[in-house]
């Protein structure tokens, strides 16, 4: 029977039917953080129980660090607490830490895919939702709880329910200016926060071949915000040629053209049949942003915010009234030229050379807006020193942003550092929840130019203007 | 830590019918990061349940006097989106919960309630909104997991579905680690094979 790409490795990993749909899946690699990572560890001891494939797991500390120049482990102090966890915790454990200062540390998204410990066809988890940037690699990604990856460390498996498969075609070519957040942005406010629940979703079509690697892992990042707990994209020779000489790929010679051969074997059968399939026309895509509190609430540059009295129902009527409220906006405002009073680049969803490289770009020779406080983080430690090589730390210096050290730090703000109530914040990250970035935070997600864009004109800005 | 067994909940179910409802609105994360899992009760859904001073929102729901420690949550689609924090199933379960109907949820959070003893079930929107008009005023409904029946306060009875392995697993708050570890000679066997298979995939 003819098969996707998910089922192949799907079906390559099951240990044990355990029927109606369940199986015990292997897991190749297990990424901890110094949030999630601690109490699973603490757990697994706590029964008393040894980690089945300690080579398997890789840890860092991102969530909770703080990203202040020069920063330590005990800079946000109960931050300090969850690294000295798990610090202690791996050690115990016998688990590669890459700890603060040195190469390797960084989001787990980031510093994974970059060390070559995330490789096509293998099964990735962490606990974390966003673990579904590494399908951009062509691994099988999932974000767990605290519950499934002690289970996972104990026995280097998951009892796991086969979800439903679908897929998105993205045809025609990205226009300049537009990018893959803007893409995964737009989808998501086309189909909705809970289009793939349920579902993996496999990205396909022209645009996505024609992405690079990292634009790839922006899109999987982005899959959740869909409500997919799995987004994939097929590794070809980019995805394959992207992965030659890093640290944990297979060393250059015939380890890794053996690698690469299997690689090129993860394509889905053409006649395999999707649960569900969408497709959209790439080449229409405009740099897009959201307005609301929830991701689907995405719009084009150009467009106004909606008007409640225009909603289908109440309910929706109630939702938008809601939303636009507490991100302070008028109904139906043109979302260009809101004013911003912080400016985010960074998260597992863009901070990547490339993105910051695009968002250097736009800041040269530009400078921040008065009054607008602007905060580049890289996603790595060696992200940071490849930028500091290139002198983009000098560009967005010399334009008056923040360069700070890597780490999740303001898309989440589990490490203090947070939007004040009621700022409004033009962020790289991929959530625009309420509260997300601090207690009545606002919060625009666009994508590394549009934010820059947003930060030497003061307002979100259609960043094709400034060229 | 064994899970606690879920069979039969009768009580009030509060209805809290807004799509979207994301975890970090249901915990925030700087309470994980400060307190235990058993202490996050009061800080569920705390931008809902409290004003900006920290006083109580007198409109919302959570605050009425017939559902302060409702067992039963009514939600709309996808509830649960978002981060993956098993805080949220515990926070919620810190507040009494221990039964959510919606029509959709967020998969990890589903994963998560299935883990804790708390029964996640999905229903068609337009009986979930059925049922919390009828509980609308806290009368009390019951989730039979046994039977896998609803029983609305008006008596009548509605089936659910629920996969037949979680529900066993609820039933007798089965521990998933001791039911894997029984099967370790297989994982160690496949795990023999694909050394064999994909020397690449395992890290020197």
């Amino acid at each position: 029977m003819a098969r996707t790409l998910f089922d192949k490795i799907w079906d390559a990993h099951v240990v044990r039917d355990l029927g109606d749909g369940w199986a015990l899946l292997h897991v190749d690699r297990h990424l901890l953080h110094d949030l999630s990572g601690p109490p699973a560890l603490a757990e697994v001891a706590q029964r008393g129980l040894p980690l089945h494939d300690p080579q398997l797991v890789f840890a860092t500390p991102d969530h909770a660090v703080s990203s202040q120049p020069g920063r330590v482990a005990s800079t946000f102090a109960l931050g300090g607490r969850l690294h000295g966890a798990l610090k202690r915790g791996t050690a115990a454990a016998g688990v590669k830490l890459f700890d603060l200062g040195q190469p390797g540390q960084g989001i787990v998204h980031v510093m994974g895919p970059e060390l070559g410990i995330v490789l096509p066809g293998l099964t990735v988890i962490c606990g974390d939702s966003h673990t579904c940037t590494n399908g951009g690699l062509g691994a099988l990604a999932f974000g767990v709880g605290s519950s499934e990856s002690t289970h996972a460390l104990a026995t280097q498996t998951l009892r796991q329910h086969k979800p439903r498969r679908m897929r998105i075609r993205c045809d025609g070519r990205l226009a300049d200016g537009v990018t893959a957040k803007d893409l995964a942005l737009h989808l998501i406010g086309r189909f909705g926060a809970a289009a793939g629940v349920g579902h993996a979703i496999e990205y396909a079509g022209e645009a996505v071949r024609a992405l690079d690697v990292e634009g790839r892992l922006t899109l999987c990042n982005l899959a959740v915000e869909l409500g997919a707990r799995f987004g994939l994209v097929a590794p070809d020779e980019r995805t394959i040629e992207w992965l030659r000489g890093r640290p944990y790929a297979p060393p250059s010679g015939e380890a890794f053209d053996a690698a690469a051969a299997h690689w090129r074997t993860l394509v889905g059968d053409e006649e395999a049949v999707f649960d569900r399939e969408e497709s959209v026309d790439a080449a229409a895509v405009p740099p897009t942003v959201t307005w609301g509190t929830s991701p689907q609430d995405a719009i084009a540059i150009d467009a106004a915010v909606p008007d409640p009295a225009a909603a289908p129902d109440e309910g929706t009527r109630g939702a938008v009234a809601a939303a636009l409220d507490y991100m302070g906006l008028a109904p139906g405002a043109a979302i260009a030229g809101t004013p911003v009073d912080w400016v985010f680049i960074g998260s597992c969803a863009n901070s990547r050379l490339s993105d910051l490289r695009a968002a250097a770009d736009v800041a040269r020779g530009r400078r921040v807006a008065a009054g607008v406080t602007a905060w580049v983080v890289p996603g790595s430690e060696n992200v940071r020193r490849a930028a500091e090589a290139e002198g983009l730390h000098r560009v967005f210096e010399a334009a008056g942003f923040a360069w700070r050290e890597p780490g999740c730090s303001m898309c989440v703000a589990a490490n203090g550092e947070q939007v004040p109530p009621r700022a409004r914040c033009i962020s790289t990250s991929n959530r625009n929840f309420v509260g997300r970035q601090g207690p009545g935070a606002r919060t625009h997600l666009a994508s590394p130019a549009m934010a820059a864009a947003a930060a030497v004109t003061g307002c979100i800005t259609d960043v094709r203007r400034l060229a | 830590m064994t899970m606690q067994p879920f069979t039969q909940v009768t009580g009030p179910a509060v209805p809290l019918m807004r799509a979207n409802i994301d975890t970090d609105v249901i915990i925030r994360i700087e309470r994980l990061t400060a307190l235990p899992k058993d202490q996050l009760g009061p800080y569920a859904l705390e931008a809902l349940r409290f004003r900006a001073d920290g006083s109580e929102a007198p409109d919302c729901v959570l605050n009425q006097p017939a559902f302060r420690g409702a067992p039963i949550l009514l939600a709309a689609d996808n509830f649960g989106c978002g981060s993956s924090r098993e805080g949220a199933v515990w926070a919620l379960m810190g507040i009494g919960v221990r039964c959510v109907i919606a029509p959709s949820f967020g998969d990890i959070f589903f994963s998560n309630c299935l883990q804790n003893g708390v029964l996640p079930i999905r229903l068609p929107l337009p009986q979930v909104e059925a049922l919390a008009a009828q509980c609308a005023d806290g009368a009390a409904m019951t989730v039979d997991l046994q039977a896998c029946t609803l029983t609305a306060p008006d008596g009548r009875r509605t089936a659910f579905e629920i996969d037949p392995l979680r529900r066993e697993a609820l039933l007798h708050g089965l521990d998933d680690i001791g039911l894997t570890l029984k099967d370790d000679a297989l994982i160690r066997r496949w795990q023999q094979q694909d050394r064999l298979r994909r020397p690449w995939a395992w890290p020197a």
